[in-house]
Protein backbone atom coordinates (compact mmCIF):
# COMPACT_ATOMS: atom_id res chain seq x y z
CA UNK A 1 0.00 0.00 0.00
CA UNK A 2 1.17 3.52 -0.84
CA UNK A 3 0.78 4.46 2.80
CA UNK A 4 3.51 2.01 3.81
CA UNK A 5 6.07 4.45 2.41
CA UNK A 6 4.97 6.84 5.11
CA UNK A 7 4.37 4.41 7.93
CA UNK A 8 7.56 2.34 7.77
CA UNK A 9 7.95 -0.49 10.29
CA UNK A 10 10.63 1.49 12.12
CA UNK A 11 8.19 4.35 12.64
CA UNK A 12 5.38 2.18 13.92
CA UNK A 13 7.88 0.41 16.20
CA UNK A 14 9.09 3.63 17.74
CA UNK A 15 5.50 4.83 18.03
CA UNK A 16 4.46 1.73 19.95
CA UNK A 17 7.67 1.59 21.98
CA UNK A 18 8.89 5.18 22.33
CA UNK A 19 12.47 5.57 23.57
CA UNK A 20 13.52 7.95 26.36
CA UNK A 21 9.91 9.01 26.90
CA UNK A 22 10.31 9.92 30.54
CA UNK A 23 11.56 13.34 31.53
CA UNK A 24 14.92 13.20 33.36
CA UNK A 25 15.03 14.99 36.68
CA UNK A 26 18.30 16.75 35.81
CA UNK A 27 18.81 18.83 32.69
CA UNK A 28 20.50 21.94 31.35
CA UNK A 29 17.49 23.08 29.38
CA UNK A 30 13.81 22.24 29.26
CA UNK A 31 11.52 23.32 26.43
CA UNK A 32 7.85 22.97 25.58
CA UNK A 33 6.80 23.04 21.93
CA UNK A 34 3.36 22.80 20.34
CA UNK A 35 2.08 22.29 16.84
CA UNK A 36 -0.81 24.77 16.77
CA UNK A 37 -2.44 23.23 13.72
CA UNK A 38 -3.07 19.87 15.39
CA UNK A 39 -2.54 20.52 19.10
CA UNK A 40 0.42 18.16 19.49
CA UNK A 41 2.71 19.01 22.40
CA UNK A 42 6.14 17.98 23.57
CA UNK A 43 8.33 18.64 26.60
CA UNK A 44 12.02 17.94 26.06
CA UNK A 45 14.88 17.95 28.58
CA UNK A 46 18.45 18.16 27.37
CA UNK A 47 21.88 17.86 28.97
CA UNK A 48 25.08 18.78 27.12
CA UNK A 49 28.33 17.80 28.89
CA UNK A 50 31.73 18.89 27.57
CA UNK A 51 30.30 19.61 24.13
CA UNK A 52 28.57 16.24 23.93
CA UNK A 53 24.84 15.58 23.98
CA UNK A 54 24.68 13.42 27.06
CA UNK A 55 20.97 13.09 27.74
CA UNK A 56 17.72 13.77 25.86
CA UNK A 57 14.41 12.86 27.45
CA UNK A 58 10.90 13.85 26.54
CA UNK A 59 7.19 13.48 27.10
CA UNK A 60 4.27 14.48 24.97
CA UNK A 61 1.17 13.71 22.97
CA UNK A 62 1.02 13.48 19.24
CA UNK A 63 0.62 11.39 16.14
CA UNK A 64 2.80 8.42 15.26
CA UNK A 65 5.02 10.56 13.05
CA UNK A 66 5.79 13.15 15.71
CA UNK A 67 6.24 10.56 18.46
CA UNK A 68 8.42 8.24 16.40
CA UNK A 69 10.49 11.11 15.10
CA UNK A 70 11.46 12.38 18.54
CA UNK A 71 12.03 8.84 19.79
CA UNK A 72 14.44 8.24 16.90
CA UNK A 73 16.11 11.58 17.54
CA UNK A 74 16.92 10.70 21.13
CA UNK A 75 18.68 7.50 20.08
CA UNK A 76 20.45 9.14 17.17
CA UNK A 77 21.79 12.26 18.85
CA UNK A 78 22.62 11.08 22.35
CA UNK A 79 26.40 10.69 22.65
CA UNK A 80 27.11 12.87 19.61
CA UNK A 81 29.24 16.02 19.71
CA UNK A 82 26.96 19.02 19.46
CA UNK A 83 28.46 20.05 16.08
CA UNK A 84 27.84 16.58 14.76
CA UNK A 85 24.29 16.69 16.10
CA UNK A 86 23.71 19.93 14.21
CA UNK A 87 24.97 18.38 10.98
CA UNK A 88 22.50 15.54 11.40
CA UNK A 89 19.80 18.07 12.27
CA UNK A 90 20.49 20.03 9.08
CA UNK A 91 20.40 16.91 6.94
CA UNK A 92 17.15 15.78 8.51
CA UNK A 93 15.48 19.15 7.97
CA UNK A 94 16.70 19.20 4.36
CA UNK A 95 15.29 15.72 3.85
CA UNK A 96 11.92 16.74 5.25
CA UNK A 97 11.74 19.80 3.02
CA UNK A 98 12.84 17.95 -0.11
CA UNK A 99 9.34 16.99 -1.40
CA UNK A 100 10.74 13.52 -2.03
CA UNK A 101 13.60 14.75 -4.27
CA UNK A 102 16.33 13.75 -1.81
CA UNK A 103 16.69 10.25 -0.41
CA UNK A 104 18.98 11.12 2.52
CA UNK A 105 22.25 9.59 3.70
CA UNK A 106 21.54 6.53 5.77
CA UNK A 107 25.09 6.55 7.20
CA UNK A 108 24.27 9.90 8.80
CA UNK A 109 20.56 9.66 9.50
CA UNK A 110 20.36 5.98 10.48
CA UNK A 111 16.80 5.16 11.63
CA UNK A 112 15.67 8.69 10.86
CA UNK A 113 15.90 7.77 7.19
CA UNK A 114 12.62 5.91 7.72
CA UNK A 115 10.92 9.29 7.91
CA UNK A 116 11.88 10.15 4.32
CA UNK A 117 8.35 9.34 3.14
CA UNK A 118 7.00 12.22 5.23
CA UNK A 119 8.47 14.75 2.80
CA UNK A 120 5.80 13.80 0.27
CA UNK A 121 3.02 14.74 2.70
CA UNK A 122 3.40 18.47 3.30
CA UNK A 123 0.89 18.49 6.16
CA UNK A 124 3.00 16.00 8.11
CA UNK A 125 6.40 17.70 7.90
CA UNK A 126 5.64 19.80 10.96
CA UNK A 127 4.80 16.61 12.86
CA UNK A 128 8.16 15.06 12.01
CA UNK A 129 10.00 18.26 12.92
CA UNK A 130 8.26 18.98 16.24
CA UNK A 131 10.80 17.11 18.39
CA UNK A 132 13.73 18.25 16.28
CA UNK A 133 12.83 21.90 16.66
CA UNK A 134 12.42 21.35 20.38
CA UNK A 135 15.91 19.79 20.46
CA UNK A 136 17.42 22.73 18.56
CA UNK A 137 15.78 25.22 20.86
CA UNK A 138 16.90 23.33 23.98
CA UNK A 139 20.46 22.98 22.67
CA UNK A 140 20.75 26.72 22.15
CA UNK A 141 19.50 27.35 25.67
CA UNK A 142 21.75 24.68 27.17
CA UNK A 143 24.84 26.12 25.47
CA UNK A 144 23.95 29.65 26.50
CA UNK A 145 23.67 28.39 30.04
CA UNK A 146 27.02 26.59 29.96
CA UNK A 147 28.68 29.83 28.78
CA UNK A 148 27.26 31.58 31.81
CA UNK A 149 28.36 28.86 34.24
CA UNK B 1 -38.93 14.60 -7.46
CA UNK B 2 -37.16 12.46 -4.89
CA UNK B 3 -33.92 13.83 -3.50
CA UNK B 4 -31.01 12.14 -5.24
CA UNK B 5 -27.47 13.06 -4.18
CA UNK B 6 -26.05 11.14 -7.14
CA UNK B 7 -27.83 13.52 -9.50
CA UNK B 8 -26.70 16.52 -7.42
CA UNK B 9 -23.10 15.30 -7.53
CA UNK B 10 -23.12 15.66 -11.31
CA UNK B 11 -23.38 19.42 -10.83
CA UNK B 12 -20.01 19.46 -9.05
CA UNK B 13 -17.05 19.08 -11.45
CA UNK B 14 -14.63 18.11 -8.67
CA UNK B 15 -16.30 14.73 -8.30
CA UNK B 16 -15.04 13.86 -11.79
CA UNK B 17 -11.49 13.60 -10.50
CA UNK B 18 -9.99 10.78 -8.49
CA UNK B 19 -7.84 10.82 -5.38
CA UNK B 20 -4.60 9.06 -4.39
CA UNK B 21 -4.14 6.82 -7.42
CA UNK B 22 -7.60 6.31 -8.76
CA UNK B 23 -9.79 6.29 -5.69
CA UNK B 24 -13.23 7.82 -5.68
CA UNK B 25 -13.35 11.13 -3.83
CA UNK B 26 -15.39 10.78 -0.67
CA UNK B 27 -15.53 14.38 0.45
CA UNK B 28 -16.49 14.61 4.12
CA UNK B 29 -15.00 18.01 4.89
CA UNK B 30 -17.77 20.40 3.87
CA UNK B 31 -17.71 21.85 7.37
CA UNK B 32 -14.34 23.37 6.45
CA UNK B 33 -15.39 24.35 2.95
CA UNK B 34 -17.95 23.03 0.51
CA UNK B 35 -17.38 22.03 -3.09
CA UNK B 36 -18.74 24.27 -5.86
CA UNK B 37 -21.27 23.45 -8.56
CA UNK B 38 -20.43 24.38 -12.15
CA UNK B 39 -23.06 27.15 -12.13
CA UNK B 40 -21.13 28.97 -9.39
CA UNK B 41 -17.77 28.54 -11.09
CA UNK B 42 -19.34 29.82 -14.32
CA UNK B 43 -21.04 32.76 -12.65
CA UNK B 44 -17.73 33.89 -11.23
CA UNK B 45 -15.84 33.57 -14.48
CA UNK B 46 -18.68 35.07 -16.53
CA UNK B 47 -18.56 38.16 -14.39
CA UNK B 48 -14.93 38.65 -15.38
CA UNK B 49 -15.63 37.71 -18.99
CA UNK B 50 -18.66 39.89 -19.57
CA UNK B 51 -19.45 42.43 -16.87
CA UNK B 52 -16.23 43.37 -15.11
CA UNK B 53 -16.08 46.99 -13.93
CA UNK B 54 -15.98 48.75 -10.56
CA UNK B 55 -19.51 48.50 -9.18
CA UNK B 56 -21.04 51.75 -7.90
CA UNK B 57 -18.20 53.73 -9.42
CA UNK B 58 -18.37 54.11 -13.21
CA UNK B 59 -20.29 56.21 -15.71
CA UNK B 60 -20.50 53.42 -18.25
CA UNK B 61 -22.52 50.39 -19.19
CA UNK B 62 -20.13 47.85 -17.69
CA UNK B 63 -20.19 49.63 -14.36
CA UNK B 64 -23.97 49.60 -14.48
CA UNK B 65 -23.98 45.89 -15.16
CA UNK B 66 -21.46 45.17 -12.41
CA UNK B 67 -23.54 47.20 -9.96
CA UNK B 68 -26.68 45.43 -11.03
CA UNK B 69 -24.95 42.05 -10.64
CA UNK B 70 -23.84 42.58 -7.06
CA UNK B 71 -27.02 44.33 -6.02
CA UNK B 72 -29.14 41.49 -7.33
CA UNK B 73 -26.89 39.07 -5.42
CA UNK B 74 -27.61 41.17 -2.32
CA UNK B 75 -31.30 40.68 -2.96
CA UNK B 76 -30.81 36.92 -3.23
CA UNK B 77 -29.00 36.85 0.12
CA UNK B 78 -31.69 39.00 1.74
CA UNK B 79 -34.42 36.68 0.52
CA UNK B 80 -32.46 33.61 1.57
CA UNK B 81 -32.31 34.91 5.15
CA UNK B 82 -35.73 36.61 5.11
CA UNK B 83 -34.11 39.98 5.74
CA UNK B 84 -34.17 43.14 3.64
CA UNK B 85 -31.65 44.29 1.05
CA UNK B 86 -30.24 47.15 3.11
CA UNK B 87 -29.50 44.75 5.93
CA UNK B 88 -26.96 42.72 3.93
CA UNK B 89 -23.28 43.72 4.24
CA UNK B 90 -20.72 41.85 2.15
CA UNK B 91 -17.41 41.01 3.83
CA UNK B 92 -14.54 38.66 2.96
CA UNK B 93 -15.81 35.89 5.24
CA UNK B 94 -17.57 35.39 8.53
CA UNK B 95 -14.32 36.02 10.39
CA UNK B 96 -14.19 39.51 8.92
CA UNK B 97 -17.88 40.03 9.65
CA UNK B 98 -17.36 39.17 13.33
CA UNK B 99 -14.31 41.41 13.54
CA UNK B 100 -16.31 44.16 11.87
CA UNK B 101 -18.90 43.88 14.62
CA UNK B 102 -16.31 43.76 17.39
CA UNK B 103 -14.39 46.77 16.08
CA UNK B 104 -17.51 48.79 15.25
CA UNK B 105 -18.89 48.16 18.72
CA UNK B 106 -15.50 49.09 20.17
CA UNK B 107 -15.63 52.37 18.19
CA UNK B 108 -19.03 53.32 19.54
CA UNK B 109 -18.91 56.60 21.46
CA UNK B 110 -20.56 57.30 24.79
CA UNK B 111 -24.28 57.68 24.22
CA UNK B 112 -24.36 55.19 21.37
CA UNK B 113 -26.43 52.07 22.05
CA UNK B 114 -23.38 49.90 21.40
CA UNK B 115 -20.96 51.77 23.65
CA UNK B 116 -19.08 49.41 25.95
CA UNK B 117 -17.59 50.45 29.26
CA UNK B 118 -15.58 48.66 31.91
CA UNK B 119 -17.76 46.18 33.75
CA UNK B 120 -20.19 45.59 30.86
CA UNK B 121 -20.41 41.93 29.92
CA UNK B 122 -19.97 39.97 26.71
CA UNK B 123 -21.26 36.40 26.64
CA UNK B 124 -20.01 33.61 24.39
CA UNK B 125 -19.84 29.84 24.87
CA UNK B 126 -17.18 27.16 25.18
CA UNK B 127 -18.18 25.73 21.80
CA UNK B 128 -17.30 28.80 19.74
CA UNK B 129 -15.02 28.68 16.73
CA UNK B 130 -11.98 30.89 17.37
CA UNK B 131 -13.56 33.37 14.93
CA UNK B 132 -16.40 33.97 17.38
CA UNK B 133 -14.22 33.92 20.48
CA UNK B 134 -11.01 35.85 19.96
CA UNK B 135 -12.60 39.06 18.55
CA UNK B 136 -14.67 39.24 21.77
CA UNK B 137 -11.71 38.42 24.01
CA UNK B 138 -9.83 41.27 22.40
CA UNK B 139 -12.78 43.65 22.54
CA UNK B 140 -13.13 42.89 26.25
CA UNK B 141 -9.44 43.68 26.76
CA UNK B 142 -9.72 46.97 24.85
CA UNK B 143 -12.79 48.17 26.71
CA UNK B 144 -12.49 46.63 30.16
CA UNK B 145 -15.66 44.64 29.52
CA UNK B 146 -15.91 41.19 31.11
CA UNK B 147 -16.03 38.06 28.96
CA UNK B 148 -18.38 35.36 30.27
CA UNK B 149 -19.44 32.09 28.72
CA UNK B 150 -21.85 29.20 28.75
CA UNK B 151 -20.18 25.89 29.49
CA UNK B 152 -20.61 22.72 27.47
CA UNK B 153 -21.95 19.53 29.08
CA UNK B 154 -20.25 16.16 28.56
CA UNK B 155 -22.98 15.26 26.06
CA UNK B 156 -21.97 18.23 23.91
CA UNK B 157 -24.93 20.48 24.69
CA UNK B 158 -24.76 23.97 26.15
CA UNK B 159 -25.37 24.09 29.88
CA UNK B 160 -28.19 26.61 30.17
CA UNK B 161 -29.06 25.79 33.78
CA UNK B 162 -27.41 29.04 34.88
CA UNK B 163 -28.66 31.19 32.01
CA UNK B 164 -29.92 33.89 34.36
CA UNK B 165 -26.54 34.34 36.02
CA UNK B 166 -24.58 34.20 32.75
CA UNK B 167 -26.79 36.70 30.93
CA UNK B 168 -27.52 39.55 33.34
CA UNK B 169 -28.49 43.21 33.33
CA UNK B 170 -24.78 43.99 32.77
CA UNK B 171 -24.72 41.93 29.55
CA UNK B 172 -24.41 43.99 26.36
CA UNK B 173 -23.61 41.31 23.79
CA UNK B 174 -24.42 37.63 23.47
CA UNK B 175 -22.50 36.02 20.58
CA UNK B 176 -23.17 32.32 19.98
CA UNK B 177 -22.85 29.73 17.29
CA UNK B 178 -26.02 28.30 15.78
CA UNK B 179 -24.43 24.92 15.12
CA UNK B 180 -21.10 23.73 16.52
CA UNK B 181 -18.59 22.99 13.76
CA UNK B 182 -17.05 20.29 15.97
CA UNK B 183 -19.94 18.65 17.82
CA UNK B 184 -22.78 19.17 15.36
CA UNK B 185 -24.89 20.51 18.23
CA UNK B 186 -27.62 22.96 17.23
CA UNK B 187 -28.25 25.45 20.01
CA UNK B 188 -31.78 26.19 21.26
CA UNK B 189 -32.01 29.82 20.27
CA UNK B 190 -35.49 30.81 21.39
CA UNK B 191 -34.67 30.74 25.10
CA UNK B 192 -31.29 32.39 24.58
CA UNK B 193 -32.58 35.20 22.38
CA UNK B 194 -35.46 35.89 24.76
CA UNK B 195 -33.16 36.16 27.78
CA UNK B 196 -30.76 38.37 25.80
CA UNK B 197 -33.52 40.78 24.84
CA UNK B 198 -35.08 40.71 28.30
CA UNK B 199 -31.86 42.19 29.69
CA UNK B 200 -31.58 44.68 26.81
CA UNK B 201 -28.53 43.08 25.12
CA UNK B 202 -27.98 42.28 21.46
CA UNK B 203 -27.81 38.75 20.05
CA UNK B 204 -25.19 37.88 17.43
CA UNK B 205 -25.46 34.53 15.66
CA UNK B 206 -22.54 32.74 14.05
CA UNK B 207 -24.50 30.92 11.37
CA UNK B 208 -21.53 29.53 9.42
CA UNK B 209 -22.66 25.98 10.01
CA UNK B 210 -26.40 26.56 9.81
CA UNK B 211 -27.21 28.88 6.89
CA UNK B 212 -25.72 26.44 4.34
CA UNK B 213 -27.57 23.48 5.84
CA UNK B 214 -31.03 24.45 7.09
CA UNK B 215 -33.64 27.16 6.71
CA UNK B 216 -32.57 30.21 8.74
CA UNK B 217 -35.08 33.03 9.05
CA UNK B 218 -33.67 36.05 10.86
CA UNK B 219 -37.10 37.51 11.52
CA UNK B 220 -38.49 34.31 13.02
CA UNK B 221 -35.36 33.85 15.15
CA UNK B 222 -35.67 37.47 16.34
CA UNK B 223 -31.87 37.83 16.40
CA UNK B 224 -29.98 41.11 15.90
CA UNK B 225 -26.94 40.16 13.80
CA UNK B 226 -25.93 37.08 11.84
CA UNK B 227 -22.79 36.10 9.96
CA UNK B 228 -21.93 33.34 7.52
CA UNK B 229 -19.29 32.51 4.91
CA UNK B 230 -20.14 31.95 1.25
CA UNK B 231 -17.57 29.23 0.75
CA UNK B 232 -19.33 26.84 3.12
CA UNK B 233 -22.59 27.29 1.19
CA UNK B 234 -21.36 26.07 -2.23
CA UNK B 235 -20.31 29.66 -2.96
CA UNK B 236 -16.86 31.09 -3.68
CA UNK B 237 -14.17 31.92 -1.15
CA UNK B 238 -13.62 35.62 -0.50
CA UNK B 239 -17.20 36.53 0.30
CA UNK B 240 -19.00 36.51 3.62
CA UNK B 241 -22.16 38.10 4.87
CA UNK B 242 -23.11 40.22 7.83
CA UNK B 243 -26.83 40.61 8.28
CA UNK B 244 -27.99 43.18 10.84
CA UNK B 245 -31.33 44.63 11.83
CA UNK B 246 -31.74 47.87 9.85
CA UNK B 247 -32.20 50.00 12.96
CA UNK B 248 -29.04 48.59 14.51
CA UNK B 249 -26.90 48.92 11.38
CA UNK B 250 -28.00 52.56 11.27
CA UNK B 251 -26.65 53.20 14.76
CA UNK B 252 -23.48 51.10 14.52
CA UNK B 253 -20.40 53.14 13.54
CA UNK B 254 -18.24 51.90 10.66
CA UNK B 255 -15.02 49.95 11.13
CA UNK B 256 -13.10 50.29 7.85
CA UNK B 257 -12.87 53.71 6.22
CA UNK B 258 -12.24 54.76 2.63
CA UNK B 259 -13.87 55.01 -0.76
CA UNK B 260 -17.58 54.54 -1.34
CA UNK B 261 -18.57 54.37 2.31
CA UNK B 262 -18.98 58.12 2.67
CA UNK B 263 -21.71 60.69 2.30
CA UNK B 264 -19.46 63.77 2.25
CA UNK B 265 -15.78 64.45 2.84
CA UNK B 266 -13.71 67.55 3.63
CA UNK B 267 -9.99 67.79 4.41
CA UNK B 268 -10.69 67.33 8.10
CA UNK B 269 -13.84 65.27 8.39
CA UNK B 270 -16.28 62.87 6.77
CA UNK B 271 -19.82 61.60 7.18
CA UNK B 272 -21.02 58.14 6.33
CA UNK B 273 -23.28 56.68 3.71
CA UNK B 274 -26.18 54.69 5.07
CA UNK B 275 -25.93 50.95 5.63
CA UNK B 276 -24.93 48.68 4.00
CA UNK B 277 -22.54 50.98 2.08
CA UNK B 278 -21.10 52.46 5.25
CA UNK B 279 -19.59 49.05 6.01
CA UNK B 280 -18.32 48.30 2.50
CA UNK B 281 -15.36 50.54 1.70
CA UNK B 282 -13.11 49.56 -1.18
CA UNK B 283 -14.05 47.78 -4.39
CA UNK B 284 -15.72 44.60 -3.17
CA UNK B 285 -15.02 41.00 -4.24
CA UNK B 286 -17.57 41.40 -7.02
CA UNK B 287 -17.19 38.12 -8.89
CA UNK B 288 -17.40 36.25 -5.60
CA UNK B 289 -20.50 38.17 -4.51
CA UNK B 290 -22.11 37.28 -7.83
CA UNK B 291 -21.05 33.65 -7.32
CA UNK B 292 -22.62 33.64 -3.86
CA UNK B 293 -25.94 34.84 -5.30
CA UNK B 294 -25.82 31.97 -7.79
CA UNK B 295 -24.90 29.53 -5.02
CA UNK B 296 -27.85 30.48 -2.83
CA UNK B 297 -30.20 30.26 -5.81
CA UNK B 298 -28.79 26.82 -6.50
CA UNK B 299 -29.51 25.73 -2.91
CA UNK B 300 -32.99 27.23 -3.09
CA UNK B 301 -33.77 25.37 -6.30
CA UNK B 302 -32.91 22.09 -4.61
CA UNK B 303 -34.64 23.19 -1.41
CA UNK B 304 -32.79 24.02 1.78
CA UNK B 305 -35.26 22.01 3.86
CA UNK B 306 -34.74 19.03 1.55
CA UNK B 307 -30.99 19.41 1.95
CA UNK B 308 -31.40 19.50 5.72
CA UNK B 309 -33.56 16.37 5.71
CA UNK B 310 -31.00 14.60 3.58
CA UNK B 311 -28.20 15.54 5.98
CA UNK B 312 -30.24 14.31 8.94
CA UNK B 313 -30.65 10.94 7.21
CA UNK B 314 -26.98 10.65 6.44
CA UNK B 315 -25.91 11.80 9.88
CA UNK B 316 -28.11 9.40 11.79
CA UNK B 317 -26.88 6.56 9.57
CA UNK B 318 -23.26 7.63 10.14
CA UNK B 319 -23.69 7.85 13.91
CA UNK B 320 -25.28 4.42 14.19
CA UNK B 321 -22.63 2.81 11.94
CA UNK B 322 -19.70 4.52 13.63
CA UNK B 323 -20.95 3.53 17.06
CA UNK B 324 -20.67 -0.12 16.05
CA UNK B 325 -16.90 0.29 15.85
CA UNK B 326 -15.06 -0.88 18.94
CA UNK B 327 -13.28 1.93 20.83
CA UNK B 328 -14.83 4.65 18.68
CA UNK B 329 -16.14 7.51 20.80
CA UNK B 330 -18.36 10.16 19.30
CA UNK B 331 -17.55 13.58 20.71
CA UNK B 332 -20.90 15.35 20.62
CA UNK B 333 -24.57 14.41 20.78
CA UNK B 334 -25.52 10.96 19.52
CA UNK B 335 -29.24 11.66 19.32
CA UNK B 336 -30.58 13.54 16.32
CA UNK B 337 -32.60 16.06 18.30
CA UNK B 338 -31.21 19.54 17.48
CA UNK B 339 -28.22 18.08 15.70
CA UNK B 340 -26.63 18.73 12.32
CA UNK B 341 -24.24 16.97 10.01
CA UNK B 342 -20.82 17.26 11.66
CA UNK B 343 -19.62 14.17 13.51
CA UNK B 344 -16.40 14.25 15.53
CA UNK B 345 -14.89 11.16 17.04
CA UNK B 346 -11.83 9.55 18.55
CA UNK B 347 -10.64 6.01 17.90
CA UNK B 348 -8.93 4.39 20.86
CA UNK B 349 -5.30 5.44 21.05
CA UNK B 350 -5.01 6.17 17.34
CA UNK B 351 -4.10 9.79 16.81
CA UNK B 352 -6.54 11.68 14.55
CA UNK B 353 -3.71 12.82 12.31
CA UNK B 354 -2.77 9.20 11.62
CA UNK B 355 -6.38 8.23 11.13
CA UNK B 356 -6.93 11.17 8.76
CA UNK B 357 -3.88 10.14 6.75
CA UNK B 358 -5.15 6.58 6.48
CA UNK B 359 -8.61 7.75 5.42
CA UNK B 360 -7.05 10.05 2.82
CA UNK B 361 -5.26 7.05 1.42
CA UNK B 362 -8.71 5.48 0.95
CA UNK B 363 -10.00 8.58 -0.84
CA UNK B 364 -11.87 9.86 2.22
CA UNK B 365 -11.33 13.56 3.02
CA UNK B 366 -11.89 14.47 6.67
CA UNK B 367 -10.51 17.09 9.00
CA UNK B 368 -8.44 16.33 12.09
CA UNK B 369 -7.24 18.45 14.98
CA UNK B 370 -9.02 20.94 17.20
CA UNK B 371 -11.02 22.48 14.33
CA UNK B 372 -10.31 26.06 15.41
CA UNK B 373 -12.16 25.41 18.67
CA UNK B 374 -9.30 24.58 21.00
CA UNK B 375 -11.08 25.41 24.30
CA UNK B 376 -13.88 23.06 23.26
CA UNK B 377 -11.70 20.05 22.43
CA UNK B 378 -9.90 20.62 25.73
CA UNK B 379 -13.23 20.75 27.56
CA UNK B 380 -14.33 17.51 25.90
CA UNK B 381 -11.19 15.90 27.30
CA UNK B 382 -9.47 15.15 24.00
CA UNK B 383 -6.34 16.54 22.36
CA UNK B 384 -7.87 16.36 18.92
CA UNK B 385 -10.66 14.66 17.00
CA UNK B 386 -11.41 13.39 13.53
CA UNK B 387 -14.40 15.12 11.99
CA UNK B 388 -16.61 13.97 9.16
CA UNK B 389 -19.01 16.63 7.93
CA UNK B 390 -21.77 16.09 5.41
CA UNK B 391 -23.54 18.08 2.74
CA UNK B 392 -26.03 17.84 -0.08
CA UNK B 393 -23.82 15.72 -2.33
CA UNK B 394 -22.91 13.00 0.19
CA UNK B 395 -24.43 9.54 -0.01
CA UNK B 396 -25.00 6.62 2.31
CA UNK B 397 -22.31 4.90 0.28
CA UNK B 398 -19.87 7.65 1.34
CA UNK B 399 -20.61 6.71 4.93
CA UNK B 400 -20.01 3.02 4.23
CA UNK B 401 -16.63 3.87 2.68
CA UNK B 402 -15.78 5.97 5.75
CA UNK B 403 -16.82 3.29 8.21
CA UNK B 404 -14.90 0.55 6.38
CA UNK B 405 -11.80 2.73 6.18
CA UNK B 406 -11.99 3.53 9.89
CA UNK B 407 -12.16 -0.19 10.68
CA UNK B 408 -9.21 -0.86 8.37
CA UNK B 409 -7.21 1.90 10.05
CA UNK B 410 -7.81 0.21 13.37
CA UNK B 411 -6.20 -2.95 12.05
CA UNK B 412 -3.35 -1.06 10.39
CA UNK B 413 -2.30 0.80 13.53
CA UNK B 414 -3.09 -2.05 15.96
C1 LIG C 1 -18.87 27.97 13.35
C2 LIG C 1 -17.84 28.67 12.52
N1 LIG C 1 -17.62 29.98 12.70
C3 LIG C 1 -16.73 30.66 11.97
C4 LIG C 1 -15.97 30.05 11.01
C5 LIG C 1 -14.97 30.86 10.24
O1 LIG C 1 -15.28 30.88 8.88
P1 LIG C 1 -14.33 31.64 7.86
O2 LIG C 1 -12.99 31.03 8.00
O3 LIG C 1 -14.95 31.38 6.52
O4 LIG C 1 -14.36 33.08 8.22
C6 LIG C 1 -16.15 28.69 10.79
C7 LIG C 1 -15.33 27.97 9.79
O5 LIG C 1 -14.83 26.88 10.03
C8 LIG C 1 -17.10 27.99 11.56
O6 LIG C 1 -17.31 26.68 11.37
Amino acid sequence: MQLDNLYQEVILDHYKHPQNKKLSANYDAQVHHVNPSCGDEIDLNLTIKDGIVSDISWDGVGCSISQASVSILTELLTGKKIDEAYLIFDQFVALMQSKGAVSGDEMVLEDAIALAGVSKYPARIKCALLGWMAFKDASVQAQAKSKLD
Amino acid sequence: MAYDPLVIRKDFPIFDRSIRDGKRLVYLDSGATSQKPAVVIDAESNFYRKHNAAAHRGAHQLAEEATEAIESAREVVANFLSGTVDEIVFTKHSTEALNLLAYSIGNSPVGNKFHLKAGDEIVVSEMEHHANLIPWQELAKRTGAVLKWFEVNPDGRLDLSNIDSVVTSRTKIVALTHQSNVLGTINPLAQLVKRTHDVGAIFILDACQSVPHMPVNVAALDIDFLVFSGHKAVGPTGVGVLWGRASLLAELPPFLFGGSMIESVTMTDATWASAPRKFEPGVPNMAQIVGLGTALNYLTDIGIQEIHNHEINITSYAISKLQEINELRIVGPTDMNLRGGAVSFTLGEIHPHDLGQFLDNSGVAVRTGHHCAWPLTRKMGVAATTRASFYLYNTLDDIDVLVDAVSDAQKYFA
